[in-house]
């Protein structure tokens, strides 16, 4: 029974401890009773739905962290209903097992109880921590937004501004340019006003140029030497300037407030400035201003990122402006190569058609003048085989030498172009030394005798008999000389002296760069032919080798020629290695003219032309060609039959075909000899030639190319050359040509003169 | 016989002096021998009949619609050579003059030149058959060559 009393007073201090309301003046035990019971019974009743509750929501959320918290709690609780539960029986009466049963679960309930008191100093720190991070978490995802949201501005203005420079930058029309940048920047940042003023061509003063909502800026113009303008050219940032300064009162002042104005400078760039490795340097002292005004009544104000936008746009319009310049030049600089190339172009048909009528007309020339020397040279040469008296035949022969002498020079005259492309080439030959002196003398002589002049010859003792040279230009050369000197004397002496020149007097001081170097096989002859003539000023000796120069005092005295005669001197001694110079020592006081030319010696090295041979001259040919097989190729059948016929007369046995098909197929290894006439129309003759030479190879059988011409130009004579021909020929044929050509061939293999 | 050399002279002189021919022909001449006893005959007839052709294709090719300048200088090329190997002067200078007119495709010039290498032609032509004419004379006289 006590126990049963204390175990009641324990129960009632635990219901007292579990907080449950007890009002201490109940009315009766019964009702109180009543009362616990039911109390109890919701107690228990809220005990078990708690945990369970706390289950079903923390099984609904997918994180709790604290899982074992929860069984413990949930023991404790279970613990507590529990108790509560079997407090309902200790009302009544009740069995000791019951007790026990209620003792067993106050005792477990204390214990977890305690366990989770002890737990919860722990947990409950960390829960509370758990909340602050979720709002710090809060904090910086909300200051995220406002970052993104930034982010999103600035890429919306980056858009903005790649826009506009496409915009700016897909033109090169300077107004096109700066018109976009205004209207998209007016656009893009929703601007009241946008204005862009230029330097003038003085630098001294801004202009207004362009602005936004006026279409025509009146032509407001401020000095650049403001203070205001000053700061903003001097940063290349964008700078807030006063909306009252001269460059943003642009519109008369309004009752409103103002927008905030900012200004930039522009650099106007230059090619100059774009160095190979920087960016442009900004040593241009050019700039425009760009003035941006916000809506005035706004409120509001230039934020940074549109400021950055402000600045990307500047250097994009300066860059636009400079390319737009750049191509202004260039197609300024286009028009003007242009126009010089037709200029260039016109004087260029101008000149070939110059050089055109000169070639036509040498051409032309070339025949009438060459067509009465060969009939003079003809009909003396067959005049001289007749019955004539010694006399006659003296002059016969004088009448010969002079006219070929003359058709020399023609020849040389009228290829003026072979002098000067340097095409021409001497006629070596051995001849006799002193007999060309000998003649030139005897050619001169009645001139001279005329004028009552007094010749001299003086030949040196060293001088060999027989050279090797040309001897038709060296007489050329003579004549020229001594010819000058004969007409340039009214009276006194012309001596002419001929000798080996030594080493020392092979040097012309007036010309340092001639060096002579004599070997073996050459030496120089000096010859200097001396007058007591008019002489000749100092300052004209320069130009006395100039073409078709005569001095004035030769022109008084009606000398004549037509002033050729020195410089093709000049080209011929050159030509023979040499040099060739006139010395006066003033008008009155004669001349003295000297030269010095390289001649061969005979029987070193040119075993072939031995010295009692001479020149051989056609009329002591003695070689025949009796039986020589040589193929003629022409399609015109008179020309090949005059052909066939001169060589059927030096005694060949000829072949004649009218085709190139028909040569390739006659065409053996016995034919010694192929004439071909390359002006075949419309024939490549040419490729004729490489046939042969490949079907015959470099063998020693293979047969002669000789090309027949009527142009003696170039190109024909290097296509010739060009596809391995032998030789070239110039039509019409003499009978004398055709033997000197055809023993030539024979011997050398290959014609070297061609006309 | 002494006559008639110094006629043949006379001629032949001439016909050097008013150019009707030049030194080309006196090669011919020269080729000329017991070998080949008719040379220049024989070459000057080749010569008569390739120009009468050459001439017949010209008039022909000129009076076509559409004038072929290629197949005109062709020919006038030819003519050229032909004249040249006989020693023809003024028959071949009329052919350069033809030539140049070719080359301007001048259709008037062209038919300027051809009546005018045509009278050149038959100029020569007959002075030629007169020369062999009073050639064949003086051989039959008793004469022989060469005299010029």
């Amino acid at each position: 029974m006590g126990s049963m009393l204390r175990m009641n007073r324990l129960l009632s201090s635990i219901v007292e401890s579990c907080n449950c309301i007890i009002d201490p003046q109940l009315p009766a035990d019964d009702l109180l009773m009543k009362y616990q019971y039911i109390s109890d019974f919701f107690i228990a009743l809220a005990y078990f739905s708690i945990p369970v509750e706390l289950i079903y929501f923390v099984k609904k959320s997918a994180v709790f962290p604290y899982r074992w918290v929860l069984v413990q709690f949930g023991a404790f609780i279970v613990l507590c209903g529990a108790t509560h539960l079997i407090n309902l029986w200790t009302f009544n009466m009740h069995t000791r097992n019951v007790a026990i049963v209620m003792t067993t679960a106050k005792v477990l309930t204390a214990l977890v109880s305690c366990i989770t008191a002890l737990l919860l100093v722990h947990i409950i720190p960390d829960l509370l921590s758990v909340k602050t991070r979720e709002l710090f978490l809060k904090k910086k995802a909300a200051q995220l937004d406002r970052e993104m949201g930034i982010i999103r501005t600035q890429e919306e203005t980056g858009r903005h501004v790649r826009m506009l420079t496409h915009e700016i930058r897909s033109t090169l029309d300077r107004h096109t340019i700066l018109k976009t940048t205004l209207v998209e920047l007016g656009k893009m940042l929703a601007l009241e006003e946008c204005a862009l003023w230029m330097p003038t061509r003085t630098g001294l003063e801004l202009q207004l140029s362009y602005t936004l909502r006026h279409q025509n800026p009146v032509g407001l113009t401020v000095p650049i030497q403001l203070p205001v303008i000053n700061q903003v050219f001097g940063t290349n940032r964008v700078v807030q300037i006063s909306p009252n300064s001269p460059v943003a009162r642009l519109r008369p002042a309004g009752k409103y407030m103002p927008g905030e104005v900012v200004a930039v400078r522009v650099p106007l760039l230059h090619l100059s400035n774009f160095q190979i490795n920087d960016w442009p340097e900004l040593s241009t002292k050019r700039y425009a201003l760009m003035v941006l005004m916000l809506p005035s009544d706004s409120a509001r104000q230039w934020h940074v990122h549109e400021l950055e936008l402000v600045e990307v746009v500047a250097d994009q319009v300066a860059v636009a402006l400079s390319h737009a310049a750049i191509l202004e030049e260039s197609m300024r600089a286009r028009d003007l190569l242009m126009e010089q190339n037709v200029a260039l172009d016109l004087a260029r048909r101008e000149a070939e058609m110059a050089v055109r009528a000169r070639n036509d007309f040498l051409a032309v020339m070339n025949h009438e003048m060459r067509t009465p020397m060969h009939a003079i040279i003809a009909l003396s040469s067959l005049l001289q085989e007749t019955d004539l008296t010694p006399e006659q035949r003296l002059m016969v022969e004088t009448i010969l030498k002079s006219s070929n002498l003359l058709a020399t020079l023609i020849n040389d005259v009228l290829d003026l172009s072979r002098l000067e492309d340097g095409s021409l080439q001497l006629d070596i030959d051995t001849f006799n030394l002193p007999a060309l002196f000998r003649e030139v003398l005897s050619l001169i002589k009645p001139i001279a005798s005329v004028k009552k002049l007094f010749v001299t010859l003086s030949l040196s003792s060293d001088l060999p008999e027989y050279v090797i040279g040309d001897e038709k230009r060296l007489m050329q050369i003579l004549l020229n000389i001594v010819g000058n000197a004969v007409k340039f004397s009214k009276e006194g002496s012309v001596s002419i002296s001929a000798f080996v020149a030594k080493s020392d007097s092979l040097r012309d001081p007036r010309a340092p760069e001639f060096f002579a170097v004599p070997s073996e096989n050459h030496f120089y002859l000096r010859v200097q032919v001396k007058d007591t003539g008019i002489g000749i000023n100092p300052q004209d000796i320069p130009n006395l080798f100039s073409k078709f120069t005569q001095s004035q005092a030769l022109a008084t005295t009606n000398a004549g020629g037509t002033g050729l005669g020195l410089a093709i001197c000049k080209r011929f001694v050159n030509l023979m290695e040499g040099h060739i110079w006139v010395e006066s020592e003033g008008l009155g006081k004669g001349s003295t003219a000297i030269f010095i030319a390289k001649l061969g010696i005979p029987g070193c090295a040119n075993e072939s032309k031995l010295p009692f041979m001479a020149k051989l001259t056609a009329n002591h040919m003695q070689v025949t060609f009796q039986g020589l097989k040589v193929l003629v190729m022409d399609d015109n059948g008179v020309s090949r039959m005059v052909t066939k016929g001169l060589l059927t007369h030096l005694g060949c046995d000829v072949t004649t075909v009218g085709s190139r098909d028909e040569c390739l197929r006659v065409i053996t290894q016995e034919h010694k000899v192929v004439f071909m006439d390359v002006s075949m129309a419309g024939i490549d003759c040419y490729e004729v030639a490489v046939v042969i030479h490949e079907r015959f190879g470099k063998r020693h059988g293979r047969p002669l190319i000789v090309a027949l011409t009527g142009n003696t130009d170039r190109v024909t004579k290097e296509n010739c050359m060009r596809v391995g021909m032998d030789g070239v020929i110039l039509k019409p044929v003499s009978v004398d040509k055709m033997r000197s050509v055809l023993s030539e061939l024979l011997e050398h293999g290959v014609v070297l003169e061609s006309s | 016989m002494e006559q008639l050399q110094r006629k043949l002279a006379e001629y032949t002189t001439s016909l050097y002096n008013e150019k009707i021919l030049d030194e080309q022909f006196i090669q011919l001449q020269q080729l000329q021998d017991e070998s080949n006893p008719d040379f220049v005959v024989e070459v000057v007839s080749l010569f008569f009949e390739d120009s009468e052709r050459l001439l017949n294709e010209l008039a022909k090719a000129l009076n076509q619609a559409n004038v072929d300048f290629k197949k005109l200088d062709a020919h006038v090329h030819q003519m050229k050579g032909s004249s040249s190997s006989i020693g023809a002067q003024r028959v071949q200078r009329g052919c350069i003059a033809f030539r140049n007119y070719c080359d301007d495709r001048n259709v008037e010039g062209c038919l300027k030149c051809l009546q005018q290498v045509k009278n050149e032609y038959t100029l020569v032509k007959n002075k030629l058959e007169t020369l062999f004419k009073l050639e064949k004379q003086f051989v039959d006289a008793g004469g022989s060559f060469p005299i010029v």
